[in-house]
């Protein structure tokens, strides 16, 4: 019951969130905009109730899984994909790689940068 | 006889929900299996594994991705609840994201700037078309978000859904290898870089490395998932203004 509880939480959030997005036709998707929500919600409250964190832990512990169906589509793309093998492997390779540096990058700076010594220091630690 | 009676069996199922559900949990299962014995390895990750052996399958079998999706959209539909899911890992990493607001909101913005400004540079770079170069913008937004945006900006929604994962697979089996040549060591700033790129798929892979980057990741892909939707749009027609 539990979890039953907790899953249906999410989707109220989620809908609340989709209906919202639709009303003021604000271009943030609904499962976003219900995130933030459920997060203020939990700020306010100062807790998780368990049900979310059960439902929440049972839906992120295998997150890859929800991407499979996505991935499947490749094979309507196939000859589009073949068509425009380069581009798409380049630019998607590179990009990816020099997003991630950059930002590991930037990150790593700024905080040492604005945050200073002592985060480091914990870091050390942790 | 006993041919003509699997047949109707396999006419059956392939009308139904239940085989493609199947498939997919099945598929996974086998995949998953195989990283866990792979000592997870990020090389052998269950997102490729499980695409694989599914497109084989459906292949091999004749069955169209319609049909196919007809039982996997149940599996597809769970994202929404997931990406709401995330408040709760980012809300546990409060106080440490309280302390680091400023370099997470820095990082993300530029992320979120290079992630789209660079797809669409280099498609064009590599001699891409315009559609392909629309498709690839939003790629490092969670599914959900990045097929919206390219419906919005003249890419192909279902194309950009397959890139997206291509992109969170590339950022789950390099990512954590990219750290340790840049010596990036932080737990909070591999996460955010991870989330930022990669997505779910990265942040999947960022929970198996520690808590602390998973939850950072989930906040980034999260964040960034919403600067995206804001930012990307108005990138778009900076961007041809730029490069006309």
């Amino acid at each position: 019951m539990q979890f039953l509880n907790g899953i249906t939480l999410l989707l109220v959030y989620q809908l609340v969130g989709e209906v919202v997005v639709r009303l003021l036709d604000v271009p943030i998707p609904g499962p976003v905009l219900g995130m933030v929500m459920l997060f203020v919600t939990l700020a306010i409250r100062g807790a998780t109730p368990e049900p979310v964190a059960q439902a929440s832990n049972a839906l992120l512990s295998h997150l890859s899984l929800l991407f499979v169906p996505a991935g499947v589509g490749m094979m309507v793309h196939f000859d589009r994909i073949a068509a425009e093998w380069l581009p798409i492997t380049l630019a998607l390779l590179i990009s990816t790689l020099v997003t991630m540096a950059a930002t590991a990058l930037i990150m790593q700076f700024t905080t040492r940068w604005l945050v200073g010594h002592r985060e480091r220091e914990g870091q050390d630690h942790g | 006889m006993v041919e003509h009676g699997l047949t109707d069996i396999w006419v059956y199922l392939s009308a139904s929900p239940l085989l493609g559900l199947t498939m997919t949990l099945v598929a996974y299962g086998l995949a998953h299996r195989l990283y866990l014995r792979a000592r997870a390895n990020p090389l052998v990750n269950p997102v490729v594994g499980s695409v694989a052996l599914l497109i084989t399958v459906l292949m091999a079998t004749g069955t169209s991705y319609e049909d196919y999706f007809e039982g996997a959209q149940f599996v597809h539909f769970l994202l929404g609840p997931a990406t709401v899911a995330l408040a709760v890992p980012l809300y546990q990493q409060l106080s440490r994201l309280r302390q680091l607001w400023l370099p997470v909101a820095i990082s993300l913005l530029s992320g979120v700037v290079i992630a789209a400004g660079s797809s669409i540079w280099l498609a064009r770079l590599f001699g891409g078309s315009r559609e392909i170069q629309m498709s690839l913008a939003p790629k490092s937004a969670t599914a959900p978000v990045a097929m919206g945006i390219a419906e919005k900006i003249g890419g192909l929604p279902s194309l950009t859904a397959v890139l997206v994962v291509l992109t969170g697979v590339t950022g789950a089996v390099l990512g954590t290898k990219l750290f340790d040549w840049l010596r990036v060591r932080d737990d909070s700033v591999r996460g955010i870089a991870m989330g930022v790129a990669a997505h779910g798929i990265g942040t999947a892979r960022a929970f198996q490395v520690s808590p602390q980057m998973g939850a950072f990741s989930g906040l980034a892909m999260a964040l960034s998932a919403f600067a995206t939707a804001l930012l990307v749009p108005w990138l778009v027609d900076w961007m041809a203004v730029l490069l006309a």
